[in-house]
C-alpha cells in the first residue's frame, strides 16, 4: 500500500462530519434566527388576529369569539374615521416633501466640497437621533408661549403682533406641525440612500449625456432621476412604512389632541388598547396598518427580484 | 504522487450540465492541462476533484481509491486558485504554515517546512508581511509555497497566471514547470490559455460543454486534432476551415504558403487574393480570401520572418498547402476524417 | 458675452447649491442647537417672552444638567438603556451572525427570497405587535421589567442584522473558504477561522445599529414598563420629565442632547454600510 493509501485509509475515518457537510450546516446555522421571528414576530402577530376577533381585555381571563364586532365597532366611532384620514394625510403629505427635499439634498451632496464629512453627520442627526428625544425637542420648538419659531417670525415681521399660532393647540395647524416633524425625521435616511444611487450611476453616463450635448436640466430629468428609480421608490418605501405606522410623534406632541383631532391608527391603537384596556378593540385598529405594509412588502419584493435579473 | 482518476463524473446544476459524464485519469507524476473555453466545465471539474463540490453522479479516486466523500482537508491535495486567495489578516509566514497548524504539526517542524518551502521560492523575506504588501507576483509563490509546504500527493492550479502581467507570465510559466518537475507531483492545471496550454502540459485535455473532447500530448492534438473545435482552438491564429463539398478542408497558417516557398512535397494550389497583412515582428499575418468558391473563404496565411517574399495587399497569389498539413473534417459531425481520402 | 454668462450661470449654480445646502442644514440641525442653548441657559431667561432667544441674555448655567443628573433617575435610565442594548446586542449577534453567513453561501434561488423575507420582518411595526405583546409579556410576568424588552426587541434587530450581515459575507471571496477548506478546515471550521476574523468591520457595525436601534425604541418600552426606575432614555424623558404642568425644558433638553449626540457620533462612521443594508439590493 503506497503511502497515499495508507494516509487515504485513515482520512477515510474522518469522513464528512456535519461540520463539512453544507447542506445540513445551513438549515442549522439559519434556525435559531428564524425560530426567534417566528416565535416573536410571526406568533403575536397572529395572536393580534385572533385578539381582533375576540373580546379579550388586558385583565380577562377567558376570551371568547365574537367575530367581526370589534370593527364594527371600531369602523363606527368617529375618531377611527378621523385617524385613519390623519394617518393618510401624514403619510402621504410628509413622503411627497420628503421625496423632494431628499431629492434635492442628495444631489448638492454628491459633489466634495470642504466639511462635507461635517455637513454628513450633521444631517443625519434628526435619523439618529431616537424618535422621542426629537419630538421632544420640537415640543419646545413648538410651546404655545415660548415658542422659538413665532418670536422669530415677529421680530422679522413675518407675524404681526398679535399673531401668535398655537402650533399645537389648534387642529390644522397641530397637523402640520406634525407634518412637519416627520419630514424632519425622515429626509435624512432618504437623502442618504438616494445619495447612495446617485454616486452608484457611473461617472461615464453623465460624460457621455455632456458630450451629446445635454444640459444640467436635461440630464437631471431624463438621465439622473429616471437612473434612480429604484433606489428613489426604497427610500420612499422605507418612509411611508415609517411613518404610516408611527405612534411616537403624534404621542409627543399632542398626545392625539385637541379633542383627538390628530389621533392617527397607531396612537389610537394605543390609547384604545394599552391606556384603555380594550386589548380586543386595540388589536382591530391596528390592523388596518397591515394593507401598507403587505402592499410594500410586495413592492419590496418585485423591486428585489428585478435587482437579480438585471 | 498519485494517479488522479475521474470516473464517468458529472455534475449538474439545476438543468446545466457542468461535466457531463467525463472518465479520466492522470497518471502519476504528470502535467496535465484541462483546457477549454469558460464554461466548458474544467473548472467544476477540478473542483470536484479536489471535493470542493460533490458530484451529481460518478466518482473520484486517488491513488485508486474512492475519495467522492471524504471533505477535502481529508483528501490530501492542494489548490492553488486564481486570485490566490491569501488570508488577508495573516502574515506571509502564516498563511503558508496555515494547513500544517490545521493538521496540529509540532511548532519545530513548521518552522522548517515553512522555511523550506519559502527557500524554494525566493520568499524567504517576506515571511513577516502581509499579502497587501506584496505585488502579485510575490502573492503567487506565496500561494504556490502554501501548496508545496504540505507536501500534498496531488495539486491542482486554476488559472495561477492569468492575474500576472504579460511579461511575468512567460517567466513564471518556466518557473512552474521547473518545480513541478523537481517534486515530481502529480499536477493538474486548469487554463483557458491554449499557449499555456500547450507550453505546460505533459499531456493536454481539451474540453467542451462538460464533456473531454481528446486528451494527449501536445504534439498529438495540434497536428491530429480529432474535431473541428479542437482544431480551431488550439494553435493562434486558428486553423483555417474552408468548405469543399461535404467536408471541411483544414490546413493551419503556418502550412499556407507562396508557391516559391513551398517544400518539396506535393501540395494542393490555392489561388489567394490578399486584403490585408499584419506584421508582427516575428510573424507576418496575411488575411485573404480563396479564389473562387463560394461561400467566401477568408483564410489566414502565417509568413515567419525569414520568409522575405513581398506580399501586398489587393494582390492575387498562388499559395500553396502541403499535403502533410491537411486535415479533412466532415461538415455535419464535425469530426476528422482519417485516411487517405483527402 | 457667452463667458459673461457662463460664469454667472455657475456663480448661480454654487450660489444655488449653497442655498441648499444651508436651508437643509438649517432645518435639520436648527432642533439640535435649540437643545444646546436651552440646556444652558437659566430658566428665567428662557421664560423671559421679551428677550431675545438666540442669545444669552444671562450667562449661561450648569443648573438643569446638574438637576437632571441629582434629581432625577436620569443616569438610571442611561445605565438601563445601556444594559439592555447590551443584552439585546449579544442575543442578536449569537442568532444573527450564523444566519447571515448561511444565507450568503447557501446556493438555491431561495436563499437570496429567505433573506429579504426575513429583512421584511424588520418591517413589521411595534405598533401592530405590541398589543399582543401587552398580554404575552403580562402573562409571562416580565410586566415592568427591563427583561422584556431584552425578549422582544431582538424581534426587529435580528431581521435587520441578519439581512446586514448576509450582505456583508457575500462580498468576501469564496476562495478563501475553499482555500481554508483545503488546508485542513472544514467548512464551519473555515467559517469560525478564517470568515469571522476577516468581518470584524461587518459584525461591528451590526453591533452599532443593533445598539442604535435599542436606544431609538419608544413603543414597546412604553407600553410594557410603568416605574420610574426601569425606564429606558427614550422612555423616560418624554414621559417623566415632566411635573404636573411644569415642563423641566432645561433638563429635559439636555437630557435630549446627551442621548442622541454621542450615538450620531459613532453612527456617522457607519452609514455606509447602513445604507446597503437597506438598499435591499437595488443599488448595483
Amino acid at each position: 500500500m503506497t503511502a497515499t493509501a495508507a494516509a487515504i485509509s485513515a482520512a477515510t475515518a474522518r469522513r464528512m462530519r456535519l461540520a463539512d457537510d453544507e447542506r445540513r450546516l445551513w438549515p442549522l446555522m439559519l434556525a435559531p434566527a428564524i425560530l426567534y421571528i417566528v416565535l416573536l414576530v410571526g406568533f403575536p402577530f397572529f395572536l393580534s388576529l385572533f385578539y381582533s376577533v375576540s373580546n379579550v381585555t388586558v385583565g380577562s381571563r377567558d376570551m371568547a369569539f365574537v367575530g367581526l364586532e370589534n370593527f364594527r365597532r371600531v369602523v363606527e366611532s368617529g375618531t377611527f374615521w378621523i385617524a385613519l384620514g390623519n394617518t393618510l394625510i401624514f403619510t402621504i403629505v410628509s413622503q411627497l416633501f420628503v421625496l423632494l427635499f431628499a431629492n434635492m439634498l442628495a444631489m448638492a451632496l454628491v459633489a466634495d466640497f470642504r466639511g462635507k464629512w461635517l455637513v454628513r453627520f450633521l444631517i443625519l442627526l434628526p435619523w439618529v437621533a431616537p424618535i422621542s428625544l426629537g419630538a421632544i425637542g420640537w415640543l419646545w420648538i413648538y410651546d404655545s408661549i415660548y415658542s422659538v419659531i413665532n418670536w422669530t417670525g415677529q421680530a422679522l415681521r413675518i407675524l404681526g403682533p398679535n399673531e401668535w399660532p398655537i402650533w399645537l393647540g389648534q387642529p390644522n395647524l397641530a397637523m402640520a406641525s406634525i407634518i412637519i416633524v416627520q419630514i424632519w425625521r425622515i429626509v435624512p435616511l432618504a437623502t442618504v440612500i438616494i445619495l447612495a444611487g446617485l454616486t452608484s450611476i457611473p461617472q461615464d453616463i453623465h460624460d457621455a449625456a455632456a458630450v451629446d450635448g445635454a444640459g444640467f436640466w436635461r440630464r437631471t430629468f431624463q438621465i439622473t432621476l429616471p437612473l434612480l428609480l429604484p433606489i428613489t421608490l426604497v427610500a420612499v418605501l422605507f418612509g411611508i412604512i415609517f411613518t404610516f405606522t408611527d405612534m411616537i410623534v403624534v404621542f409627543v406632541l399632542t398626545r392625539g389632541g385637541p379633542y383627538d383631532q390628530t389621533q392617527v391608527l397607531a396612537t389610537w391603537a394605543f390609547f384604545t388598547g394599552i391606556q384603555g384596556g380594550d386589548l380586543a378593540g386595540g388589536a382591530a385598529i391596528s390592523l388596518f396598518l397591515f394593507p401598507v405594509l403587505v402592499a410594500v412588502a410586495i413592492v419590496f419584493l418585485m423591486l428585489a427580484r428585478r435587482a437579480e435579473v438585471t | 504522487m498519485a494517479t488522479v482518476e475521474a470516473r464517468h463524473i458529472s455534475k449538474h446544476f439545476d438543468e446545466v450540465r457542468a461535466v457531463d459524464g467525463i472518465d479520466l485519469i492522470a497518471k502519476e507524476g504528470e502535467f496535465l492541462v484541462l483546457l477549454g473555453p469558460s464554461g466548458c466545465g474544467k473548472t467544476t471539474l477540478m473542483r470536484l476533484i479536489a471535493g470542493l463540490e460533490q458530484p451529481t453522479a460518478g466518482d473520484i479516486l486517488l491513488d485508486g481509491r474512492i475519495v467522492t466523500d471524504l471533505p477535502p482537508r481529508a483528501r490530501n491535495i492542494a489548490m492553488v486558485f486564481q486570485s490566490y486567495a491569501l488570508y488577508p489578516h495573516l502574515t506571509v509566514e502564516r498563511n503558508i504554515s496555515f494547513p500544517l497548524r490545521a493538521i496540529g504539526m509540532p511548532k519545530d517542524e513548521i518552522r522548517k517546512k515553512v522555511e523550506w518551502a519559502a527557500r524554494m521560492f525566493g520568499i524567504e523575506r517576506f515571511l513577516d508581511r502581509k499579502p497587501r504588501q506584496l505585488s502579485g507576483g510575490e502573492r503567487q509563490r506565496v500561494a504556490l509555497a502554501r501548496a508545496v509546504v504540505r507536501e500534498p500527493v496531488v495539486f491542482l492550479l486554476d488559472e495561477p497566471l492569468s492575474n500576472l502581467d504579460a511579461k511575468l507570465r512567460n517567466s513564471a510559466r518556466d518557473e512552474l514547470k521547473q518545480f513541478q518537475r523537481n517534486l515530481a507531483t502529480t499536477t493538474i492545471y486548469v487554463t483557458h490559455d491554449q499557449a499555456e496550454a500547450m507550453g505546460l502540459g505533459d499531456r493536454i485535455a481539451v474540453l467542451n460543454q462538460g464533456k473531454v473532447i481528446q486528451i494527449g500530448t501536445p504534439q498529438e492534438i495540434y497536428r491530429r486534432p480529432t474535431d473541428t473545435f479542437v482544431a480551431t482552438f488550439i494553435g493562434s491564429p486558428p486553423m483555417n476551415l474552408v468548405e469543399d463539398g461535404p467536408s471541411y478542408l483544414g490546413f493551419r497558417p503556418e502550412a499556407f504558403l507562396p508557391r516559391e516557398v513551398g517544400s518539396a512535397e506535393d501540395g494542393i494550389a490555392l489561388p489567394f487574393r490578399v486584403t490585408r497583412v499584419e506584421y508582427l515582428g516575428a510573424d507576418r499575418l496575411v488575411y485573404g480570401v480563396l479564389e473562387g468558391r463560394t461561400p467566401e473563404a477568408h483564410v489566414i496565411s502565417k509568413l515567419p520572418d525569414n520568409i522575405r517574399a513581398e506580399i501586398a495587399a489587393g494582390e492575387r497569389y498562388d499559395f500553396v498547402v502541403r499535403k502533410s498539413g491537411i486535415d479533412r473534417f466532415d461538415r455535419a459531425s464535425g469530426r476528422r476524417i482519417e485516411g487517405d481520402a483527402r | 458675452m457667452a463667458r459673461a454668462g457662463g460664469r454667472l450661470r455657475r456663480i448661480a449654480r454654487s450660489g444655488g447649491h449653497a442655498g441648499v445646502l444651508v436651508f437643509f442644514v438649517t432645518f435639520l440641525v436648527f432642533p439640535f442647537y435649540w437643545m444646546l442653548m436651552t440646556t444652558f441657559k437659566t430658566t428665567i431667561d428662557l421664560h423671559d417672552v421679551n428677550k431675545n432667544p438666540f442669545l444669552f441674555n444671562e450667562p449661561p448655567t450648569l443648573e438643569h444638567l446638574k438637576v437632571l443628573f441629582e434629581d432625577t433617575q436620569y443616569l438610571q435610565w442611561l445605565i438601563n438603556t445601556g444594559a439592555v442594548g447590551v443584552a439585546v446586542v449579544v442575543i442578536t449577534l449569537v442568532l444573527a451572525v450564523p444566519a447571515g453567513y448561511a444565507l450568503a453561501r447557501m446556493t438555491g434561488p431561495w436563499a437570496q427570497t429567505l433573506g429579504i423575507a426575513i429583512f421584511l420582518t424588520y418591517l413589521v411595526p411595534p405598533t401592530i405587535l405590541f398589543i399582543p405583546f401587552a398580554r404575552i409579556i403580562a402573562v409571562l410576568g416580565l410586566q415592568d421589567s427591563l427583561w422584556s424588552l431584552v425578549l422582544v426587541y431582538p424581534s426587529f434587530t435580528v431581521p435587520f442584522c441578519t439581512w446586514l450581515l448576509m450582505g456583508f459575507f457575500k462580498a468576501i471571496p469564496r476562495d478563501l473558504e475553499d482555500a481554508a477548506m483545503i488546508d485542513g478546515l472544514s467548512r464551519l471550521g473555515a467559517f469560525i477561522k478564517v470568515v469571522l476574523p476577516i468581518s470584524l468591520a461587518g459584525v461591528l457595525t451590526a453591533i452599532i445599529f443593533a445598539f442604535t436601534l435599542v436606544t431609538q425604541e419608544f413603543v414597546y418600552g412604553v407600553t410594557f414598563i410603568t416605574s420610574a426606575s426601569s425606564y429606558t432614555v427614550s422612555v423616560g424623558v418624554p414621559t417623566f420629565l415632566v411635573r404636573g404642568d411644569v415642563y423641566f425644558w432645561g433638563s429635559m433638553m439636555g437630557a435630549c442632547l446627551i442621548a442622541s449626540v454621542p450615538i450620531a457620533i459613532i453612527y456617522n462612521f457607519f452609514v455606509d454600510r447602513f445604507v446597503a443594508g437597506f438598499t435591499v439590493g437595488a443599488v448595483k
